[in-house]
């Protein structure tokens, strides 16, 4: 969008002002997250630019915060949990998802749009809501406090995203594909492995990503159903940021806004990648 | 779908047979309509059985969950199971004057057999919300009459042990609470209780807390929303109008926050904006201000509504951009072709195609922020509170959870109300994930 010949002086110096406001829009999204990186590197248990840091002193970074993280006792068993919750509710997710994004994408689905509704709404419905739910649930059946009690509400909080990401996938998708594999004999076991797969595959990788990342930073289900033993690395971070901030806590977040750098291109990619197998002009 | 296209092919010569008239018919004889419904239903059937064990898996872990929330809101069973017998007798009194000798026998014997349980304490506790002072008023009964054994009158007795046993307001909240069900919660989750003759009532002045507060929540989450569309708009704008080159770029800006750890953006806005945060540091280092006269910008109304509206406006910007995307430029470009300045233009052709986009993303934006909990709780201290944070307190602390349950269920019906209109203007089918 470059200026248009016919603009006039009024029009140009608002294209200016106009692209230097959304400039520090953008400042302000992304900002604030990159703004923690250098501060993870304090020498001084402050949660600001110290002297020595702002004149580039050697002296005034140090890696303490991540030595302490790593060898903290309570924070490695945290992450543990973290890992072993966020990938059983992610499997779980991604499998019951995608097969109900199969029905769902068939037109021949009734109340499709009242059952799409239904899947999604533990995305819409107040996580404090779902949690409270949970704890009284599972407190009555004897899930909670439990590791199965906690990676079944993640499944649940992780499914909309699966089901949304996979049914856009499916849009689009060429029916006749499956026809064709059925008519040169392939059952529909090998139809599914070897036609369906390989296309959704993109949109499911990108609906468990979504899932592993709610998990992995969910707060209140797990502050209401977990026991001590299973606290995770958002509970940590939670009561450390409730109770004593220490830089530690930037040390952890540096890490995470890597490890959401990481999911971020990976979705891209694999985005890109969808479209381009099914034939939709890349973007 | 091979049986249905087996199924739907007509087999000509069998048609042919019986004259003009006849029906078509399938490969197996059948007529092709009842062919054709039947592979209709397998189709639908398989559909339905795809979708059947992820709606089984919800209806167990967040269906029942709610659904057991919702019963909480209103269940009132203490007096019923740990005062049975007198649950039982006291349906008998019309409620005019003291109950008769037979309703007090009956306290006396739940009481005695709840001293030896040791279970009074939950009924005690529950009575106390209804009236206050009937904690000690049972625990204190019970343990005086726990050596009693069949005096001439256990009113007598009773009204001996504690005065409030000769007070009838006492006997209609028990009448009332041995129903089963209360409305009570309710009642207290909008700032009203039932006075002593059982007539609903508002709190006093005083104690009015939750409708405020829930006021409050939606007014912060307006302002949330009406800030997110302020600032989600141009950046929107601008990523539709640019080439897919730079704007797939730019947009991966909008995604990043989206997937970073919600814990670590609440952080990172406690390090700017606390009083010796980067902010802060930074205004009084050009000095802008004094070095005593630091801002507050954290732990009220102005971390809770900054680190929000950063939170969620991705939620904002990316159903903008998909709607202005499907805007064709040249209907600009028609308007001012004839005539119309930029802003006209704007105003009059372009603003009006977006709305469906800002309606869509307001609407969610603001159903994701009355329900927040983790943000207002860290960087919200008093006055930035939600009406989140007192499900949680009621939840945690206080164990009143009857209580925390019904603020919670009003929540969820202004939730479930928004979410519906949500549907009905642009279907959950069109949320998109980036």
């Amino acid at each position: 969008m470059a200026v248009p010949a016919y603009a006039t002086p009024f029009e140009r110096a608002w294209y200016y002002i106009f692209r230097i406001l959304c400039g520090l829009i953008f400042c302000f999204l992304v900002g604030p997250l990159f703004v923690i990186i250098p501060l993870s590197f304090n020498a001084e248990p402050y949660f600001s630019f110290t002297q020595k840091m702002l004149t580039l002193d050697p002296e005034g970074f140090s890696l303490r915060w991540y030595q302490d993280f790593f060898t903290s006792e309570a924070w490695l068993h945290s992450i543990k949990n973290s890992i072993i919750i966020a990938i059983a509710s992610t499997i779980l997710a991604t499998i019951l998802g995608t097969i109900a994004a199969l029905g769902l994408s068939s037109r021949f689905m009734p109340y499709r749009s009242v059952v799409m509704a239904v899947l999604i709404s533990p995305m819409i419905v107040p996580v404090i809501i779902s949690g409270a739910g949970m704890f009284f649930f599972f407190s009555d059946i004897g899930l909670a406090q439990t590791y199965l009690g906690v990676i079944l509400a993640h499944t649940a909080l992780g499914i909309p995203f699966v089901v949304i990401t996979v049914t856009a996938t499916l849009t689009g998708f060429d029916q006749s594909l499956i026809r064709a594999a059925a008519s040169m004999g392939a059952n529909p076991t090998t139809t599914f492995f070897k036609v369906i797969l390989p296309l959704v595959l993109p949109g499911v990788i990108s609906g468990a990503l979504f899932a592993f990342a709610t998990s992995f930073d969910e707060v209140v289900v797990v502050l209401f159903i977990s026991g001590p033993a299973q606290s995770t690395m958002p509970i940590q971070m939670w009561s450390g940021i409730r109770e004593s901030i220490s830089p530690t806590i930037l040390a952890v977040a540096t890490i995470l806004v890597l490890l959401s750098v990481a999911m971020l291109m990976t979705v891209e990619l694999l985005r890109r990648r969808s479209e381009r197998i099914r034939g939709i002009s890349p973007s | 779908m091979s049986d249905s296209m087996h199924g739907s092919h007509a087999n000509p010569s069998n048609a042919g047979d019986n004259g003009v008239k006849a029906p078509l018919v399938a490969a197996d004889g059948r007529p092709l309509k009842v062919s054709l419904r039947r592979a209709l239903f397998k189709n639908k059937l398989r559909a339905i059985l795809l979708v059947a064990p992820l709606m089984l898996f919800l209806l167990v872990a967040f269906i029942l969950p709610i659904f057991s929330m919702l019963t909480r809101s209103v269940e009132s069973n203490e007096v019923r199971t740990i005062l049975p017998t007198t649950a039982l007798a006291i349906q008998a009194w019309e409620g005019d004057g003291l109950p008769d000798e037979q309703v007090f026998a009956a306290l006396a014997y739940d009481l005695q057999e709840g001293q030896r349980n040791r279970n009074l304490g939950r009924v005690a506790s529950r009575l106390n919300y209804e009236f206050s002072g009937m904690r000690s008023t049972i625990t204190g009964t019970a343990r005086r009459i726990s050596n009693i054994d069949s005096p001439d009158s256990w009113k007598e007795t009773l009204m001996e042990a504690h005065r409030n046993w000769g007070n009838p307001d006492v006997w209609t909240v028990i009448k009332r609470e041995s129903r089963g069900y209360t409305l009570s919660y309710y009642l207290a989750a909008l700032d009203m209780r039932f006075d002593t003759d059982g007539s609903i009532v508002r709190q006093p002045e005083s104690r009015r807390v939750y409708v405020d507060l829930m006021i409050k929540t939606l007014w912060m989450s307006i302002l949330i929303t009406f800030l997110c569309f302020l600032l989600g708009y141009p950046v929107a704008f601008l990523l539709a109008s640019l080439p897919m080159r730079t704007s797939s770029l730019l947009m991966m800006l909008v995604l990043l926050p989206f997937w970073t750890s919600l814990l670590v953006r609440t952080t990172t806005w406690i390090a700017i904006l606390q009083s010796q945060g980067i902010l802060n540091n930074m205004l009084v280092a050009l000095g802008i201000i004094d070095d005593q006269a630091r801002l507050r910008m954290i732990y009220n109304e102005i971390g809770t509504i900054v680190a929000m509206t950063h939170i969620l406006l991705p939620f904002m910007i990316l159903p903008l951009y998909s709607v202005m995307k499907s805007i064709s430029p040249s209907y600009m470009r028609a308007a001012r072709s004839m005539g119309a300045t930029g802003f006209t233009a704007f105003r009059r052709v372009y603003f009006p195609q977006t709305v469906p986009g800002i309606g869509a993303g307001a609407i969610l934006v603001f159903i994701l922020a009355i329900g927040y909990y983790i943000t207002p709780a860290l960087v919200g201290g008093e006055s930035g509170r939600f009406i989140t944070n007192f499900i949680a307190y009621h939840m945690q602390v206080s164990l009143n959870w009857g209580l925390a349950a019904a603020i919670a269920s009003i929540l969820l019906g202004l939730v479930i109300t928004l979410y519906l209109i949500y549907n009905k203007l642009v279907g959950s089918d069109s949320l998109k994930l980036g």
